[in-house]
């Protein structure tokens, strides 16, 4: 397992920096000067110095790298332009509440998946699996952006149950983790469905219901067992990839985490602040995915053999 | 191919397709008002006789917006999928033809591309070029031509050891024509199938991109844009951010059914047993 472990760090290593480099080229794809674009062309000349100088845009291009490099071997993200505060700093105050949205839908679409794809797979053709492939389609069909307001309509305006938006306990938490959490929960009701299906058909399956187990027995304690190794890899994707759904469903819902300072940085051409935020949300999912990677060869060890 | 025409995914699929490219295509025929006509004194009312879905806070009519809207999805999904499906197509075919070190420099590349979660590194791109959908175009490419890479490379490591393929190479044939000529056409199939999700994605991420404001700019219709104008009045006028929503995720539902049909009725394996 330990030479597993340090083949997956080493495989991640061109990676991060690989993102680090995008990152940082990412301002210089500014079209024009960046200073023109965040100060506006009609900035007096001695700001858009000072800030060319401040930013180490006044350097060439190996020597900003360098530089930037160094710094962030500091964890120093650098300083945000409109507030003066440092981007690691509001960052890390924004960190918490993005975690807290997206364990909450994590639990959301484990929540929802489990049963669903369950009850799929133990009448496959019934009236459920239908009604239940139904959903899932109809779920990863409605973007966030759509069904977020939507659920602000019914569940905070209608007959408020929810807030309508901010966070603070539970009751603010529901509707965001829903928003954020149904397109995961259809992508993995249908994968549940899916391996559930197959494993059900396998050898031992069979041994087992010919030695007299119950038919719950069976799915829920043979074959759910084996089925949940490729969702467990599916959910560790998804997990990443919540984070940049984050974005949006913080936007609709004023939630305090890194995905509105996000949008906040992009609107106000904030660029140290846009390429930490950017930066740190492409770290988490390298690192969720590395974790992930980790999980699976620990509990499959056929992969750690293979590296 | 009767797989695919008698399979019911498809068909509700291709009708759903069918109905958003005529609508798309239609719009200045079918729409009933100006997308950008404003009547400021009939501001956000609800859906009557003459405005079936309803006014926008500038009195325009949703109706037209949401039929105007569905040409910006359709010039999105068609350009991204078809010019991210060409790029993958050639880096991902080099790859694997080539493999050793190009295989590995260019799969390194698409692996930082791919360490971005979903749409990140498309609102990056869009925030540093500026909204505009020339714009989202360029960002949504840049990002969309990995996945198709890396499946065009998967298959060419697969079809280059056929026999067919050695004997084309024995009797003297080019890298080139072998890829072009022999292993190219293998591929057609699972690409259609990634195209027809890829189109799918790309429309929701240009609404997603144009609800963030880094999309496509006023007064052009865009579904995401539409949505986002309507969240500040949901109390008093639904309708406004209802309806783009609804044409939005019947859109995403077709190309999904479409994709999912075709993915079962294509499978070879499936077709040979």
């Amino acid at each position: 397992m330990r030479r597993y472990i340090v083949y997956r760090f080493l495989l991640a290593i061109p990676t991060v920096f690989g993102v680090v480099t995008l990152v940082f080229l990412l301002i210089h794809l500014v079209p024009g000067d960046p200073v023109d674009v965040m100060l506006g062309e009609t900035a007096r000349a001695a700001d858009k110095v000072r800030l060319r100088h401040q930013l180490g845009l006044d350097r060439p291009l190996p020597i900003q790298y360098a530089r930037y490099l160094r710094r962030l071997a500091r964890a120093d993200l650098g300083r945000s332009l409109h507030s003066g505060r440092p981007v690691r700093r509001m960052i890390v105050a924004r960190y918490p509440a993005t975690l807290e949205l997206a364990a909450g839908a994590l639990l959301v679409a484990a929540l929802l998946a489990a049963p669903l794809g369950i009850a799929a797979a133990a009448r496959p053709g019934s009236f459920l699996d239908a009604l239940c492939r139904v959903l899932t389609v109809a779920g990863a069909a409605m973007p966030n952006f759509w069904l977020g307001p939507l659920l602000i309509l019914i569940f905070a305006i209608a007959v408020e149950w929810a807030p309508v938006s901010g966070r603070g306990g539970l009751a603010h938490l529901v509707l965001p983790a829903l928003t954020l959490g149904m397109g995961m929960a259809a992508v993995l009701t249908r994968m549940l469905r899916a391996t559930l299906l197959d494993r059900l058909g396998d050898d031992y399956i069979r041994t087992a219901r010919a030695k007299g187990a119950s038919e719950s027995r069976v799915l829920l304690t043979h074959a759910l067992r084996n089925a949940v190794l490729p969702v467990v890899t599916v959910l560790g994707l998804q997990a990443g990839a919540l984070l940049a759904g984050a974005i949006i469903t913080e936007t609709i819902f004023a939630w305090p985490g890194i995905g509105r300072l996000t949008l906040l940085a992009i609107q106000t051409r904030d660029y140290p602040l846009v390429q930490g935020c950017i930066l740190v949300i492409a770290l988490t999912y390298v690192f969720i995915n590395l974790g992930t990677d980790l999980l699976y060869g620990a509990i499959d060890p056929r992969l750690r053999t293979r590296q | 191919m009767s797989s695919v025409v008698g399979n019911r995914q498809v068909s509700a699929g291709l009708a759903v397709v069918a109905l958003f490219a005529c609508v798309a295509l239609l719009a200045p025929g079918l729409a009933p008002h100006s997308p950008a006509t404003q009547n400021l004194s009939e501001d956000l009312q609800p859906p009557r006789s003459g405005h079936p879905f309803g006014q926008d806070k500038l009195g325009r009519d949703v109706l037209s917006r949401v039929l105007y809207g569905a040409r910006v999805s359709l010039l999105v999904g068609v350009t991204v999928a078809g010019l991210s499906a060409a790029i993958g197509l050639v880096i991902g075919g080099v790859a694997g033809y080539a493999g050793g070190r190009i295989d590995d420099l260019l799969m390194r590349g698409i692996d930082v591309l791919l360490a971005f979660p979903g749409i990140l590194l498309a609102i990056g791109l869009s925030a540093v070029l500026g909204p505009s959908l020339r714009n989202v175009l360029l960002a949504l490419c840049a990002i969309g031509w990995t996945g198709y890479a890396r499946l065009v490379r998967a298959e060419v490591l697969s079809w280059r050891e056929r026999e067919f393929v050695n004997a084309a190479v024995a009797l003297g044939a080019a890298p080139l024509h072998v890829l072009g000529r022999h292993i190219v056409p293998q591929l057609l199939t699972p690409l259609t199938v990634q195209i027809t999700f890829g189109m799918a994605a790309a429309i929701v991420s240009e609404a997603s991109l144009s609800f963030l404001g880094l999309g496509v700019q006023p007064p052009t219709p865009s579904w995401g844009a539409m949505i986002n104008e309507g969240r500040s009045f949901l109390l008093v006028a639904p309708h406004v951010a209802l309806f783009p929503g609804l044409a939005m995720t019947l859109t995403v539902l077709g190309f999904t059914l479409l994709g999912d049909g075709l993915r079962d009725a294509l499978d070879v394996r499936r077709i040979d047993q």
